[in-house]
């Protein structure tokens, strides 16, 4: 087992091979287990966060779903404290905070005061937690920033069965959470039960924080969630081609990231969320490219036409 | 028209309110299949509440209600709906196309697979046509004009396949041309397919050459009548409790004179 310090770094004991040969690289990055623990739970976190904030971002909930990985951060310092796994903590916050959220519906929109300030209080009380604690500080900087490198097998079965729900929660609910998310007042004299699904949304949303939560940490989540599904929405405008985008982009993102933390001795986090991020200013930088050749070619023909007998 | 079929929508005595606050009672009526009845009145009158009603939204609270031979239920599938809209967000990055296929399925739950997609897909390219909208039902909604997005959202409705249309203020915030081609595109589909129509609008201008009926919801209740029986100076001076004229011009075309005062007051 490799040294794994707190917030994700790593130092491996011989230089590791990189160069041209890919399978060799590919046996690299798999040899230690720890390592393929991160791989697979990096991926199952991605697939869902891609798929879920594909949702997140089309229902203009991407600060609530920030709000609720810092609520969970009090849960899991929380859990800490008394002796529990985290995760049991984060499950228990980010659940019912999102049940709460789910029932307001549309009525959370604009409501960035609210989750700001329930945002900063978590956080404080999840500082009062680890103080009261009184262990290493380490468990909540883990939490904060994510430790996919310390990530056990047992927790992979738990991640992947998690991810299978969530995904599979989804894939029950796609058309009437598309639905309720487009159109909610047609929706809901459809016969969709509008506030049932905007509820249990949140409530996966709530799971797959928690999850994602062990790769990224609480702060950073936000890179795994929105930034995929933001490029996404830009890339097409059919659902169902945002969603696998998304998600292909966010388990790019982390395989990207993962990779680069095994040779460089800075935190995983950092890179998920620097790939990331480019990526997103990359994609509004080309549309907003292409927006404004659209807008030369059409000032273009429209010049045609005028001339034109 | 249609006397001999049952109606689509029979009314005794329908008392419509929002827990102790009444919006209207004590209305009769009935709309006959394949009718087009303008709904009309001042904002807050109670308009919108009526289509909650048919709709099965919100339950009478006095009063019986038959829409297409049955009790109102959330969910019918004969109905077709276009709620009010004030905007579709400019950056929602979703098909017109996607948006009319809720329409078909949207109420289902899963995801669509094997031949229900092609019937899906069908369905929805029929809706698409039936409004002409094929130019650009493929890209975002958001960025298409108010007409244009009038369009698919009434494809929506369509590609439910429904016998009835309830339409709140398709014609509000276009402008005059595009109020007259709605208006006529909604005329012409509903009598290929026999659609009974329920719409409700601001101004009765555009809707004077096509529409049957018209529905006053106004002052705490409900009249209706053709065009020429209510549509006149008296009785709409009454129902708004306000001086209004109704002119005539040269080709028999109704202009109602102090509506737009009113609508516009309440808007304000």
């Amino acid at each position: 087992m490799a040294d794994v310090s707190i917030v994700g770094t790593l130092s491996p004991a011989a230089a590791p091979y990189f160069g041209w040969d890919l399978l060799r690289d590919v046996q690299e990055l798999f040899r230690y287990a720890f390592m393929q623990h991160a791989f697979e739970a990096g991926t199952v976190v991605a697939l869902t966060a891609g798929v879920i904030g594909y949702f997140v971002v089309l229902r203009g909930l991407s600060f609530a779903a920030h709000g609720l990985s810092h609520i969970g951060f009090a849960g899991a310092t929380g859990a800490v404290l008394l002796g529990l796994p985290p995760i049991v903590g984060l499950l228990a916050f980010t659940m019912s905070a999102g049940a709460v959220m789910g029932a307001l519906g549309q009525r959370l929109r604009g409501r960035d005061v609210t989750i700001g300030l329930v945002m900063a209080w978590s956080l404080g009380l999840g500082l009062l937690f680890t103080a009261l604690y009184k262990g290493s500080a380490s468990r909540a900087i883990g939490i904060l920033f994510g430790q996919v490198f310390g990530i056990t097998g047992q927790e992979v079965a738990v991640t992947a069965a998690a991810g299978v729900l969530t995904l599979l929660a989804l894939v029950i609910a796609y058309r009437p959470l598309l639905f309720i998310t487009l159109d909610e007042q047609v929706a809901e004299a459809k016969g969709v039960p509008v506030r049932g699904i905007s509820i249990a949304f949140m409530v996966i949303l709530a799971v797959a924080v928690s999850e994602a939560v062990q790769v990224v940490g609480v702060l950073l989540i936000f890179a795994l969630i929105v930034a995929p599904a933001a490029i996404a929405e830009r890339v097409t405008a059919r659902p169902s081609h945002g969603i696998v985008v998304s998600a292909g982009l966010a388990v790019l993102f982390t395989w990207a990231g993962l990779t680069v933390a095994y040779y460089v001795p800075y935190p995983v986090g950092f890179f998920i969320t620097t790939f990331a991020f480019g990526s997103y200013v990359v994609a509004r930088l080309l549309s907003y490219l292409a927006a404004r050749r659209t807008v030369r070619l059409r000032g273009w023909r429209a010049e045609q036409v005028r001339h034109s007998p | 028209m249609a006397g001999s079929a049952s109606p689509s929508i029979v009314a005794e005595g329908l008392t419509a309110a929002y827990g102790d606050r009444l919006v209207w009672q004590d209305a009769s009526f009935t709309v006959n299949r394949g009718e087009f009845v303008a709904v009309l009145g001042p904002n807050g009158g109670g308009k919108s509440t009526l289509f909650r009603l048919l709709l099965g939204l919100l339950s009478p609270a006095a009063g019986s209600l038959q829409v297409l031979g049955r009790r109102p239920h959330r969910g019918n599938p004969a109905i077709g709906y276009v709620p009010q809209r004030r905007d579709i967000d400019p950056d929602l990055s979703i098909r017109g196309r996607n948006f009319v296929h809720l329409g078909v399925d949207g109420n289902q739950w899963g995801v669509a697979i094997g031949r229900s997609v092609v019937d899906a897909s069908q369905r929805v390219e029929r809706a698409v046509e039936a409004v002409q909208a094929g130019a650009y039902a493929d890209r975002p909604i958001g960025r298409l004009s108010g007409g244009e997005q009038q369009r698919l959202l009434l494809a929506q409705a369509l590609a439910g396949e429904p016998e009835m249309l309830l339409l709140d203020e398709p014609l509000a915030s276009l402008d005059l041309r595009n109020q007259n081609v709605i208006a006529e595109l909604i005329a012409s589909l509903a009598q290929a397919n026999g659609f009974t129509v329920l719409l409700i609008a601001h101004d009765i201008n555009p809707l004077l050459p096509i529409v049957d009926r018209v529905l006053y919801v106004a002052h705490g209740g409900l009249t209706i009548g053709k065009p020429e029986e209510v549509i006149t100076t008296e009785r709409l001076s009454r129902l708004y409790d306000a001086p209004i004229e109704v002119l005539q011009d040269s080709h028999g075309h109704m202009f109602v004179v102090g509506l737009e005062a009113e609508s516009a007051h309440h808007d304000g």
